[in-house]
């Protein structure tokens, strides 16, 4: 699947709910299925800066795609940032730092991507971005 | 108290959020407006807005005799011996920054050091070690315990020479505890120290008389106190303030200015420089006001009577951790459930309609301190109901449910 093809399916899941309380309970139950991130990484250096909630992340360069792993000690930070791990792993270094991610608005969740919110989710994706150019210049090389 | 009829002072509290009507429990960040503050402010704007001080016209001392009334109506809210002796600032913070800098220029030296207490707001920290870095002096901290009460019996061994100033808050907004101010202040004046209180989290909730307290200083906002926000006050007794040196230069606090020398304007212009906050100081007034109308007595009774409900409720939680258990407290009551991280459940209680504050609320050396990220903080108002309180249990219980 595309990243937009798997942005459309959260969003059309995400229409099923009309409550948000079962919306945060299904971003919670996503959370509790991200893929987690060792913990031999759970360090300072996967640790992104600046956030409140803390945010661990690991990126692996293989084949051409990047996938990720991640956590937080805040379990809604922690959906939001499960589905942008599934929306963005195994992508190509180009298609993610082109990538744009509606998706987040598109099922209301907008303002956890304000930067004064620093709950994670806008530093995670900035993160998410650099490794991707990172990777992407190192395959130019 | 008829708490319905209050209610209805406030239109925001009509407000629906998710389509539910808004249970306001953020009071400790800022209160909510009664209609006689928006009227005294439209009042203001539409009928004598004019420069203070200035003007020979007759709105201008229209405006001047109102901006004027109001330093009279807080000088009766805290009973200062004189009108002048109150100060209008822009904040707590900025009364703060303007005691430490013009206290720093006028007293701090090398070696010397302000003593401070554990459980400090930021802006009663900060400003502090940026004037202390400035002299060569130190920044000294009365430690508290893990219920967050200060640890008296280790006062009289800090208030050794080298102290110049207490600068403690009354009330935590992060913990809520009560400090023994009257204690505080009473050792700090018998070594001849002079203490700044910050009222912050006080004046909306205690009935507060400077000359009583004997207190030097004493800082405040009044968006905390149902007024307008811009605007603050600081009181200083007579002596301390006319022996600072000036704060801002600028209009308003000057006698007479050539360029060789000026020389500055009696208390309290001094240390107003530059046009105030006019309208401000009008809505603070008829928040004071508001206020006294009720009674603040009778505002603290009912206050005191619905955080007891609200503590009992709270630590029927299963898995609800406080956060703060002072016997002596006031206004907000901090918590965590189990080991989840806060903006979880200030969120889960957002979405139910519920605005609460999650962080470390300014206090980053508690939360250290106390070794958690921050918590979620319920503050209350006189306007806040039981009703509420069985809302927010109601609400935590359910997003306990979702995070367990
Ligand atoms: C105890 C305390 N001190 C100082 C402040 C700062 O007040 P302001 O932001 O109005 O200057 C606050 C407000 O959050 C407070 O609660």
């Amino acid at each position: 699947m595309t990243i937009q093809e798997k942005q459309d399916e959260i969003i059309e899941e995400f229409e099923l709910f009309s409550d948000w309380m079962d919306k945060y309970e299904n971003i919670i139950q996503i959370g509790k299925e991200l893929p987690m991130i060792e913990e031999q990484y759970k360090t300072e250096d996967h640790l992104i800066r600046g956030c409140q909630s803390r945010v661990w992340l690991h990126a692996e360069y293989k084949d051409g795609v990047i996938n990720f792993t991640a956590d937080s000690d805040a379990v809604i930070t922690r959906g939001l940032i499960s589905l942008v791990v599934k929306v963005l792993s195994g992508h190509t270094p180009k298609e993610i730092a082109g990538a744009d991610l509606y998706f987040i608005d598109s099922i209301g969740l907008t303002s956890h991507l304000s930067p004064t919110r620093s709950n994670g989710l806008l530093s995670m994706v900035k993160q998410i971005k650099a490794y991707a150019i990172a990777f992407q210049v190192q395959e130019q090389k | 108290m008829d708490i319905e009829a209050i209610r209805k002072d406030f239109p925001i509290l009509d407000t629906k959020v998710y389509g539910k009507r808004l249970v306001y429990l953020d009071n400790g960040a800022t209160t909510q407006k009664p209609t006689a503050v928006l009227e005294a402010l439209d009042h203001y704007y539409k009928t004598y807005n004019s420069n203070v001080h200035r003007g020979v016209h007759l709105l201008s001392q229209q405006a001047t005799d109102a901006f004027e009334a109001a330093r009279t109506k807080v000088a009766a809210f805290i009973n200062a011996k004189h009108t002048y002796e109150v100060i209008f600032t822009k904040g707590t913070t900025d009364g703060i920054n303007l005691i430490a800098s013009c206290f720093g220029r006028g007293f701090l030296k090398a070696g010397d050091s302000i003593l401070i207490s554990a459980m400090e707001h930021h802006s009663n920290i900060v400003p502090w070690q940026m004037i202390c870095e400035e002299k060569g002096a130190t920044v000294k901290v009365i430690p508290m315990n893990e219920d967050g009460v200060l640890q008296m019996d280790q006062l009289p061994a800090l208030l050794d020479d080298t102290v110049k100033l207490v600068a403690c808050t009354y009330v935590s907004n992060s913990l809520g505890t009560v400090n023994p101010v009257r204690e505080i202040i009473k050792q700090a004046h018998s070594k001849g120290i002079p203490v700044l209180l910050d009222g912050a989290q006080a004046v909306q909730h205690i009935p507060v008389d400077v000359q009583e307290l004997d207190v030097d200083f004493l800082v405040f906002s009044s968006h905390k106190l149902y007024g307008p926000t811009g605007v603050g006050i600081l009181y200083g007794k007579e002596e301390w303030l006319n022996k600072l040196p000036p704060y801002q230069g600028g209009g308003d606090m000057i006698k007479t200015v050539t360029f060789a020398k000026t020389t500055y304007n009696d208390l309290p212009f001094k240390f107003e420089a530059g046009t105030p906050d006019m309208s401000g100081a009008v809505g603070l007034a008829a928040a004071i006001d508001y206020v006294t109308a009720i009674g603040l007595d009778n505002i603290q009774k009912e206050e005191q009577a619905l955080l007891a409900y609200a503590l009992e409720q709270l630590t029927a939680i299963e898995g609800l951790r406080l956060v703060g258990k002072s016997p002596e407290r006031s206004g907000v009551i901090s918590f965590l459930y189990k080991n989840t991280h806060p903006f979880d459940v200030g969120e889960l209680l957002d979405k139910q309609g519920i605005a609460v504050r999650t962080g470390h609320h300014c206090c980053q050396p508690v939360m250290d301190f106390l070794g958690i990220p921050g918590t979620a903080r319920a503050s209350f108002a006189f306007y806040n109901t039981k009703e509420e309180v069985d809302i927010l249990v109601a609400a935590l219980k359910k997003a306990a449910a979702m995070l367990d």
